[in-house]
């Protein structure tokens, strides 16, 4: 019990015969020159709106969302549509929600979408990131099957950095599993 | 009595910047027992410029390692500070193996000298003992250099304890109109000294160093809708973007050689790995498969590429030959096993894993081809191998916190590194040599 174990006792045997440190020098040969470096501090980045001393207003992380509700009758709309755990594929319900929205693009030639893709929390960022792109093309992919130009459809994944739910169970997991919809 | 004032003396500082708490969760089985002695300081100024006591430094990492079993201070006889006044009979009473004593000395104009012995109890013997001159800014790190030479000499392997970790914090920020705000910071491997080197308002995900330690590499959502991944000199603050296609630009990883990135992109229409070359800016397609394929990690030859895919039905880890070829699935057991991390032998992989217990730290052996289960969480994520392979460190969630926190290979030692406001993911531990 009181003992190095043997791994520790031959190591230390290869330090004695090696001459390494008599019974109380302090071993110099390394220190000084060897051990100090001169060091740089790292530099902080800063993107977005203080660069350079001057405001602007380009990003806004707390947006939530790159588009907006016009106000108009998509509004009426289901603007968010949501996924079982680990599937990317769309309910009935969901594919009806998809259809909707491509109706109303059909009838308002100048407004365009942005459907965001969205995971819960479980499992890894990257996956996610993956899982929540595919959830994004699925509503894409209907809404271009019902004709909408794909140039008026683009799709975004955050993965799971953007909860609307902070809980940690599944009525927050359901909650974050998604796409929102957002015109432009 | 000189040494029972220093003490006191050391430990007067010891909270004096406490950033980050530090919870030990568990023992392990048969750890080296070390008595380390609080060091001598000559001179009050040397101690006020000390962030930590040294052996209290020490003893932390010793501890964290899971090796090593650091004896009680409560119990020791006396402070010795040179050999000539170690009573090793005293110690062999407290069963301490092994025995650290040391000084540290003002030299002035801002700088120190810092000097350690470590003693064999038992054989009366000088292990290892080394002088080191510090600016102050560097001394705390002295007491991690110090570690290393001790977990070498006693276990026959190099320590980690003088390296560092990046990872991603978020805060917000008080106002008319809270903010969030995200920032990637590098520390020293225990937590310590976070220092900012990007801050935005938009996310930040994906941190992956470059073998020489001065690069990092990041996917920023600074351009949202449009998600680009940069990298940055840490040293400069210089940045390059290596990739802002359509769709998806995640999962950086540097090749061992520094020449090449692997990225996950969904350009083509579904995700998947590409190397890109950063001295040609090409880009090579690596896989392709209607699944998701994601998460690359390079073995450390270079040559093999383990990834995260979900062409089984569920995420499991594949491999491929780094110039291209067909993969070949690695895991079996459990509903989903994903981003993988190779220790430094390449003789194990560090992933996420659920086999119905929730999402835990896992650990792949080549050997065994089994994977098994290294933490009683349920929310794991982010796994990343300590530069000597023994350690893992890892996101996950504590008292409704995000927190880094570690654990050894055999699951025994396991300990959280918490920033005590916001809340801290995706650790990415640094390769050896770095020049902070």
């Amino acid at each position: 019990m009181c003992k190095f174990s043997s791994k520790s006792i031959t190591f230390l045997a290869t330090l004695l015969l090696a001459g390494c440190g008599g019974q109380s020098a302090v071993n110099q040969d390394t220190a000084d020159d060897g051990d100090v470096v001169v060091t740089e501090e790292p530099v902080t980045v800063v993107t977005g709106d203080t660069t350079g001393g001057t405001t602007t207003s380009g990003l806004d992380g707390d947006s939530g969302s790159d588009g907006q509700s016009l106000g108009g009758d998509e509004e009426s709309l289901a603007q968010v549509i949501y996924f079982d755990y680990d599937s990317s594929l769309l309910s009935a319900d969901g594919r009806a929600m998809a259809q909707a929205h491509a109706e109303y693009l059909a009838g308002a030639a100048d407004l365009r979408i942005i459907l965001e893709g969205h995971a819960d929390e479980r499992g890894t960022r990257e996956y996610n990131l993956a899982l929540a792109e595919d959830r994004a093309k699925s509503v894409a992919n209907v809404i271009q099957a019902w004709g909408i130009d794909s140039s008026r459809i683009q799709t975004v994944s955050y993965g799971e950095e953007r909860p609307v739910a902070l809980g940690h169970d599944e009525s927050a997991w359901s909650l974050n599993r998604r796409v929102e919809i957002l015109y432009q | 009595m000189q040494g029972a004032l220093a003490a006191v003396l050391l430990g007067a500082c010891a909270s004096a910047s406490a950033v980050l708490t530090i919870e030990v969760n568990k023992g392990v089985e048969a750890p080296i027992p070390i008595a380390i002695v609080p060091f001598a300081a000559e001179g009050i100024a040397a101690v006020a410029a000390a962030e930590s006591p040294l052996a209290d430094v020490i003893e932390a990492d010793l501890a964290r390692s899971g090796k090593f079993a650091p004896v009680a201070r409560d119990d020791f006889l006396s402070m010795p500070h040179e050999p000539d006044a170690v009573r090793y009979k005293n110690w062999r009473l407290l069963k301490a193996e092994a025995l650290v004593i040391g000084q540290v000395a003002n030299l002035g104009d801002d700088h120190f000298e810092v000097q350690f012995r470590l003693l064999d109890v038992f054989r009366e013997k000088q292990l290892a003992g080394q002088k080191f001159v510090v600016p102050a800014k560097r001394l705390r790190r002295s007491a991690h250099q110090i570690s290393d030479i001790i977990h070498e000499t006693l276990t026959g392997k190099p320590g980690a304890f003088d390296t560092r970790i990046a990872f991603v914090a978020d805060e917000i920020v008080a106002g008319e109109t809270p903010k969030r705000r995200y920032l990637l910071q590098v520390a020293d491997a225990d937590g310590h000294d976070p220092k900012t080197i990007l801050e935005s308002r938009e996310i930040i995900v994906s941190p992956a160093w470059a073998p020489d330690g001065d690069w990092i590499a990041y996917v920023s959502y600074e351009h949202a809708p449009l998600i680009t991944i940069y990298i940055q000199n840490l040293w400069s603050g210089e940045r390059k973007r290596i990739a802002d296609h359509p769709g998806i630009n995640s999962a950086p990883a540097w090749s061992p050689d520094g020449k090449r990135l692997a990225l996950t992109l969904s350009k083509d229409g579904n995700t998947e790995i590409y190397i890109y070359h950063l001295a040609t800016e090409r880009l090579r397609r690596l896989t392709r498969n209607t699944a998701i394929d994601t998460e690359p990690a390079w073995s450390p030859d270079g040559g093999t590429i383990a990834f995260t895919s979900d062409r089984p039905g569920t995420p499991q880890i594949y491999r491929i030959a780094a110039d291209g070829g067909a993969a070949q699935r690695v895991t079996f057991e459990g509903r989903y096993n994903a981003g993988a991390s190779y220790s430094n032998d390449g003789k194990s992989i560090a992933l996420i894993t659920n086999q119905g217990n929730g999402f835990r730290v896992g650990l792949y052996s080549a050997r065994d081809r089994t994977v098994s289960e290294l933490t009683q969480t349920k929310q794991d994520e982010s796994p990343t191998f300590a530069p000597n392979g023994e350690m893992i460190m890892y996101a996950t969630q504590s008292g409704g916190r995000n927190v880094i926190a570690t654990v050894s290979p055999d699951g025994r030692t396991q300990q959280i590194l918490g920033l005590a406001n916001g809340s801290v993911r995706e650790p990415a531990w640094a390769p050896f040599k770095h020049n902070l």
